[in-house]
């Protein structure tokens, strides 16, 4: 009875919408962040990967938290929150960004899209609930925050995934890189997104909780699409070299030392810059003059070894000089791929080493994206 | 007609005319790890203990150790997986095979569960 109860108690593992479509499609279910996710489907992470960068794959992202905000000066309100010109974007258009703390720290990446009556926030599953409470603890009386606990999110990225968009809708095929707009999708209303974390063209489509199923099988009907596991997932975002938080991002991680010295507004760092007030902004900014301590990196090993999160890198002394955040085999790559932190120093003649198994490897730092990105090239 | 044995770690040896053993991992064992991208092998000659790690297998998930519960000398590896990691998927009973060993002590592999008993054992994980 006890252990009932306490296997019971301890098996608060969520489900999203589509929990049973993907036992039927023989997924492999991990947890992850909090919920049961497909780590692969029997094609296996390699075939998923691989069909994902030549035809279109298709991703169950509901775990992710959906935040919408409403109020007169919510725009003013990010903007002291994040690094990014939320007051420059229009309706419709979409911008990622990060929320940071004040040690200029990353509490969560997100993307902020506008609407045209609201802001509609995408953050990370692992982070949701702790971003919603920070977000509520800081709101302003004239703003109203909501968590979309309704709405699932599907994504589909590859460069077939316009042409299947196109059949449900044909004005997405037109959708600016980053753009959203309201759609319906054989009868279902969706917010439909040009974004995705793999670095091929997609769509992020969010969807009521009740109506995702549906949409997910509508998509699946396609002969170009299949369904992809977080296990792809990652190898796909590793090789177009985006960041994962709790890898690459964390509390105590600035985004220019996470390479992320773009997301930072222009106007920030104009030759006459208008006041930062996001927290953290005198480190960060400081950063992006003086250069940080320690800086992302991809690295690839001299052979085929794989290499795994959380081994330490060495300089050619032989001196611990950072670590791995994140490897994968990387199939498009065509070999094994990974990020870490190294201390910023001109690197034109060092070499890194890592030790497995009480052997040294080399490793040798690459430029990122590891794959090309191929984005949709129209811009709002 | 050769025997072949099974692990409980889900390797399989395989007893040759020769008097080697071939070893590998299972139909199950490959299954469960995925994707295999990496092999390390041990050079031929290499002597080993009982459930010493002998080779490594890496798949796009987890890493795991190769070993026997027989102490021996390794004779042969199948330096195919070093370009063919995939191998260990396509064939785990074939091509995919890691090494060959000369056992000290053949009766050793008699401790180790036959066919069926590893068929009803996997059935239980």
């Amino acid at each position: 009875m006890d252990e009932l109860v306490a296997a019971h108690g301890s098996s608060e593992v969520r489900r999203t919408p589509l929990y049973s479509l993907h036992l039927q499609l023989g997924a492999r279910m991990v947890p992850f962040a909090g919920y049961e996710m497909p780590v692969q489907y029997p094609a296996g992470i390699r075939a998923e990967h691989e069909h994902t960068r030549t035809q279109a794959g298709l991703f169950d992202i509901s775990h992710m938290g959906q935040i919408r905000l409403e109020g007169e000066n919510a725009a003013e309100w990010l903007e002291s929150l994040v690094p990014g010109d939320i007051k420059g974007l229009v309706p419709g258009q979409q911008r990622y960004s990060v929320l940071t703390n004040a040690e200029g720290g990353v509490i969560d990446d997100l993307m902020i899209t506008r609407m045209p009556d609201h802001y509609f926030l995408v953050v990370n599953a692992s982070r949701k609930q702790h971003d919603f409470d920070y977000l509520q603890s800081q709101l302003p009386a004239d703003c109203a925050l909501t968590h979309l606990t309704n709405k699932g999110l599907l994504a589909i990225q590859g460069p077939t995934a316009s042409t299947v968009m196109a059949r449900l809708d044909s004005r997405l095929a037109e959708l600016p890189f980053l753009g959203a707009t309201t759609s319906t999708l054989a009868g279902i209303e969706c917010l439909v997104h040009r974004c995705g974390y793999t670095g091929e063209d997609g769509y992020e489509i969010s969807t009521d909780n009740t109506e995702v199923e549906t949409l997910a099988r509508l998509l699946l009907d396609n002969p170009e699409v299949k369904p992809i596991g977080l296990g792809a997932r990652d190898s796909l975002r590793l090789e177009a070299g985006l960041s994962l938080y709790g890898h690459e991002l964390d509390e105590s991680t600035t985004p220019i030392e996470a390479g992320l010295t773009w997301v930072i507004a222009k106007k920030y760092r104009s030759d006459n810059p208008e006041f930062a007030r996001f927290p953290g902004a005198n480190i960060i900014l400081s950063q992006v003059i003086h250069g940080p301590k320690k800086i992302l990196k991809g690295f690839r090993p001299e052979g085929k070894i794989p290499l795994r999160d959380g081994i330490s890198i060495y300089d050619g002394e032989g001196k611990i000089t950072g670590i791995i955040t994140s490897g994968a085999y990387g199939q498009t790559f065509a070999g094994p791929v990974a990020m870490g932190f190294v201390r910023n120093i001109p690197d034109t003649h060092l070499s890194y080493t890592v030790e497995i198994r009480n052997q040294r490897h080399r490793i040798i730092s690459t430029d990122l994206p590891f794959v090309k990105h191929r984005y949709y090239r129209k811009f709002r | 007609m050769s025997t072949i044995k099974f692990t409980d770690d889900h390797e399989w040896l395989r007893l040759e005319n020769d008097g080697s053993v071939t070893v590998g991992i299972t139909d199950y064992a490959q299954e469960q790890l995925g994707d295999v991208v990496y092999v390390e092998l041990p050079e031929a000659g290499t002597s080993f203990e009982a459930g010493k790690e002998m080779a490594v297998v890496e798949s796009v998930k987890a890493a795991g150790d190769v070993k026997v519960p027989v102490a021996g000398e390794v004779v042969e590896v199948n330096v195919r997986l070093t370009e063919e990691p995939e191998l260990v998927n396509t064939d785990p009973l074939g091509d995919g095979w890691f090494l060959k060993i000369i056992p000290e002590n053949l009766d050793d592999l008699e401790e180790l569960m036959d066919e069926s008993q590893y068929h009803e054992y996997i059935g239980g994980l």
